[in-house]
């Protein structure tokens, strides 16, 4: 049969119809009879004991169902990784606005006047606010030492190649918090039923992590606990953990009062109590030859993890792998940390630690250019990663890899060698200085080194009679496009059109789990895992003599029909199988840390006022290699959306905090870039292929966001002759900066700070 | 929620939406956006901050582009209102939805109804605009997904049509 190739055209987003039309659902959109509506009364010291619990006058107390980590029947925590953080503080708080008390009534506008009417009496204790006091350790917050995960990288023998360095080069580099912001802010709804335990609805990227998370809290067993995702209106890594503790609050409230209770966050309380990306500071410290070539170096990469462990291992993990960039490390020692603060968990947000230690080696690249008298371009040449050669975990890179390609053609795209030029003789006179600036960078796709051996994902698919077939995955869509791409892979696989595919809701009664939807992981691991599904459909129906080789829709629903009739449900199940030879040391640190990498150059070109400090982007080239491009319209949305927020974490996105707090939980000051504020994000695609993926394809979800903060910082340098190495980078933090006549920001200078 | 709520006496308020003549008996001061989720079922405008900043909210009061979350209801008293909803007809999407969907202008959907009712004003005012009207007349419209970049060229597709007449 002749089904033209839908793998790879840009088919139309399968719940686009319900998205354009406003008929799509998010869980604020659904109601539930008898519905209850739930608030959350909140810490308002960092740290402290709790001494006492009041309920206020001017409030009918009998009227509210009142929850407090009393009546939770299983065990108090968030189940994750090490399972410390409280769904309801106990005994004492660890960060501001952590939850204590939960309070629902049917009315919503009674809600407020309720929450402010509880006080809370503490006793306060001392508490952290930067990664340099949890460093001293002269408050311990948590465990022994404050440090809540470390990871010591080695490769070759770094002690030796100081002696032989024509230049050693420092410099420390900060990242801020960013708040993922996506639109719908988290949302939950639940029921409980005795018999059939408890259901969620909700806004999430997790099924199975809420659906963990709610047996340890709710002391249920497996099949008592349903999770069902509804339209996410966004997530960017924002509902990959939070969704476990606002899902358990929900539930608390619907098994006490024995009614559904929905909880919706407002804007101020998703930016003050949920997550953000994790704070960053990374020292290099680097031997580079005569002529540039990196000989070796000391890398140590901190993160402020917050007041709990959460996903902060996870996060230093990937940003660990990454802090070598696309570079060639004979010898290198990378230290990292994770430490405690009193502010609520930083956690995961896309790149997910690798934005942060990216920013820092390609500012630091930059860096080196200058100290040896070399342009950007040449400094990256003369170190690019080759096929061949190992990473700083010492992966072997098989994939057959051009950088010093990918370079000359984003050069072309972005007319860099012309620009650079006219921008240095425009740039003596007037107070608009125009720069140019590079970033060179690779991400991880999938799950870190044995991480998708633990998660051993399961996809299913479901034939019908009327030859539908259904995807079953827990693989959420939230606009990047999932439900789209999986419904082409097994169409093609299946050899059907498009229409003939679906995707199911996912919902824990109905979907096997197939992991988490993070880590650039479903496009290349689920859809593998849903190409092989499709086969299992298809040998199944030719086994029975249903189908042939070559058939038409309308065969195979009659096959399928015939399959249903004889044998009951079709159905068809791929499991993850670990591809061979795969080593990977989590002591050591050492081995594959990845299937596969996608590779970019991104380049920047902008203006600084002088007159009012501010930066525009002017122009913007990403041009990466991701394998195949699965989706050509929905993959360039990835890449131009992800830039859009890279460019809000350079130039756009501070929060600010005040004793853990954050001040500035409006969309009113915390700004994310308008449709105004934006250049024209120009995307281009290498397709290489990738033995790994479906199709061949790697992840790109995250990609994007890695690049756009250096090469916009290095273009800020490019025009300004000043050094810039801490992000969000202000028209305030200009004004100071090019104010600053210490010396300490020429480009020369030695760096603070460093040994 | 919002005190003044307790303290207004309940009112009479009549309006159209979507061509329908709706008569409702709300606090005055309740959001227009609540009425029209709660009150009349129309989920498509969808709330982001409340204060006026995403746009995630926006419907069409009088051909003017309002947030629905910083309108009382009393105030929409007497007018015509087009939602979302009321801009796809018997299940027939409309060129701008059509030209979002085909160009990636959609990703979570959440900033989506906002969004085109935002384009539909523009396009009302502007039948050719430029890329920079463009730009400017969905700048009320917060979108974290898209980067806008496509969101630019279903508005630019969809005003195609007319362009070519």
């Amino acid at each position: 049969m002749n089904v033209p190739h839908i793998v790879g055209a840009s088919a139309p987003r399968k719940e686009g119809r319900g998205k354009v039309t406003g008929a799509a659902r998010y869980v604020d959109d659904m109601v539930l009879p008898g519905m209850l509506h739930g608030a959350t009364v909140r810490s308002s010291v960092a740290r402290g004991k709790i001494k006492k619990i009041s309920f206020g006058p001017g409030v009918d107390w009998k009227e509210f169902v009142v929850v407090t980590a009393k009546d939770i029947p299983g065990k108090n925590c968030i189940a994750l990784i090490l399972d410390d953080q409280p769904c309801l503080a106990a005994e004492t708080v660890n960060h501001a606005e952590e939850p204590i008390v939960l309070l629902a009534h049917v009315d919503r506008h009674k809600l407020r006047k309720a929450v402010e009417a509880v006080s809370i009496d503490y006793e306060p204790l001392p508490s952290v606010h930067s990664m340099e006091d949890s460093e001293r350790k002269s408050t311990i917050i948590w465990g022994n030492d404050n440090i809540l995960k470390h990871y010591l990288v080695e490769k070759g023998d770094v002690d030796a190649v100081w002696k032989e360095a024509a230049h050693i080069v420092e410099g420390e580099y900060l990242t801020g918090a960013q708040e993922q912001l996506y639109i719908e802010n988290n949302g939950v709804i639940a029921a409980f039923q005795p018999e059939s335990g408890v259901t969620v609805w909700g806004s999430l990227q997790c099924p199975y992590y809420v659906h963990k998370a709610l047996m340890a809290l709710c002391g249920l067993p497996e099949n008592k606990v349903r999770v069902v995702q509804m339209e996410t209106g966004g997530a960017f890594g924002g509902k990959e953990e939070y969704p476990s503790m606002i899902a358990g609050h929900a539930a608390l409230l619907a098994i006490k009062s024995g009614k559904p209770v929905k909880i919706i966050y407002d804007r101020v309380e998703d930016m003050v109590a949920t997550t953000k990306r994790h704070p960053s500071r990374t020292r290099h410290r680097t031997a580079v030859s005569k002529e540039g070539e990196i000989l070796g170096g000391e890398i140590e990469f901190t993160i402020d993890g917050g007041a709990y462990a959460t996903l902060s291992s996870v996060v230093l993990s990937r940003g660990t792998i990454h802090a070598g960039g696309p570079y060639y490390w004979p010898s290198v020692r990378i230290r990292t940390k994770a430490v405690a603060t009193n502010t609520p968990p930083h956690g995961a947000f896309r790149g997910f630690g690798a934005p942060q230690s990216l920013f820092a080696m390609e500012r630091h690249m930059d860096r080196i250019a200058q100290v040896v008298g070399i342009s950007p371009i040449e400094v990256r040449r003369r170190n690019f990663l080759k096929t061949g050669q190992t990473t700083t975990t010492e992966q072997t890179i098989q994939e057959n890899i051009d950088l010093d390609g990918l370079l000359d053609r984003a050069l072309e795209l972005s007319n860099y060698d012309a620009k650079k030029k006219r921008f240095a003789e425009e740039n003596r006179n007037g107070k608009l200085k125009k720069g140019i600036g590079i970033a060179a960078f690779l991400h991880g796709a999938g799950f870190t080194g044995s991480g998708e051996r633990y998660l051993n994902s399961l996809v299913g698919l479901e034939a019908g009679a009327d030859g539908v077939v259904r995807v079953l995955v827990s693989s959420a869509e939230f606009g990047q496009g999932t439900n789209t791409v999986l419904c082409q892979i097994a169409a093609e696989a299946l050899g059907l059109p498009y229409e003939n595919v679906a995707i199911a809701q996912p919902d824990t009664a109905v979907v096997p789990n197939s992991g988490p939807t993070v880590a650039s992981r479903t496009a290349m691991i689920v859809g593998k895992l849903v190409q092989s599904a499709a086969t299992g459909i298809k040998e199944t129906l030719a086994k029975s003599g249903l189908l042939g080789e070559d058939y038409t829709p309308d065969q195979f629903r009659f096959a399928c029909r015939e399959h249903i009739a004889a044998h009951g449900a079709l159905k068809s199940y791929s499991r993850y199988e670990s591809p061979g030879n795969v080593y990977w040391d989590d002591e050591k640190y050492r081995g594959e840390a990845y299937a596969a990498f996608a590779w970019a150059i991104y380049v920047a070109e902008v203006t600084v006022d002088l007159t009012t400090y501010s930066v525009t982007v002017n122009d913007f080239v990403a041009l990466q290699e991701v394998g195949k491009v699965l989706n050509p319209v929905l993959a360039e949305g990835q890449i131009t959306g992800g830039v859009a927020q890279g460019i809000g974490f350079a130039l756009f996105e501070k929060v600010v905090w005040q004793d853990g707090r954050m001040l500035n939980n409006q969309m009113t000051n915390y700004i994310m870039p308008t449709s105004v504020d934006l250049p024209p994000i120009r995307v281009f695609f290498e397709e290489h292929g990738n033995v790994h993926g479906a199709h061949g394809a790697k992840g790109i979800g995250e990609l994007p966001m890695d690049g756009p903060a250096p090469a916009i910082v290095n273009a800020v340098e490019d025009a300004t002759g000043v050094r810039f190495d801490s992000i969000p980078l202000l028209p305030e933090d200009l004004l100071e900066a090019l104010n600053d006549k210490s010396g300490e920001r020429d480009l020369l200078s030695p760096v603070r700070g460093m040994a | 929620m919002n005190s003044p709520l307790e303290k207004s006496a309940k009112r009479e308020v009549s309006f159209i939406v979507n061509g329908e003549e709706r008569n409702l008996f709300p606090h005055p001061m309740e959001r227009l956006l609540d009425v029209l989720r709660n009150d009349l079922g129309l989920t498509g405008a969808k709330e982001g901050c409340g204060e006026g900043e995403c746009g995630s909210c926006s419907v069409l009061l009088d051909g003017m582009l309002v947030n629905s979350c910083l309108v009382p209801v009393a105030q929409a008293n007497g007018a015509s209102i087009i939602t979302i909803e009321g801009i796809s007809t018997h299940d027939l999407m409309s060129p701008l939805q059509q030209a979002f969907l085909e160009c990636g202008g959609a990703q979570c959907g959440i900033c989506t109804p906002g969004m085109i009712l935002a384009a539909v004003h523009l396009l009302e005012k502007k039948p050719e605009p430029a890329l920079s009207d463009i730009r400017e007349g969905l700048a009320g419209n917060l979108c974290r997904c898209t980067g806008y970049m496509q969101i630019f060229e279903a508005v630019a597709r969809a005003a195609q049509p007319r362009m070519a007449k």
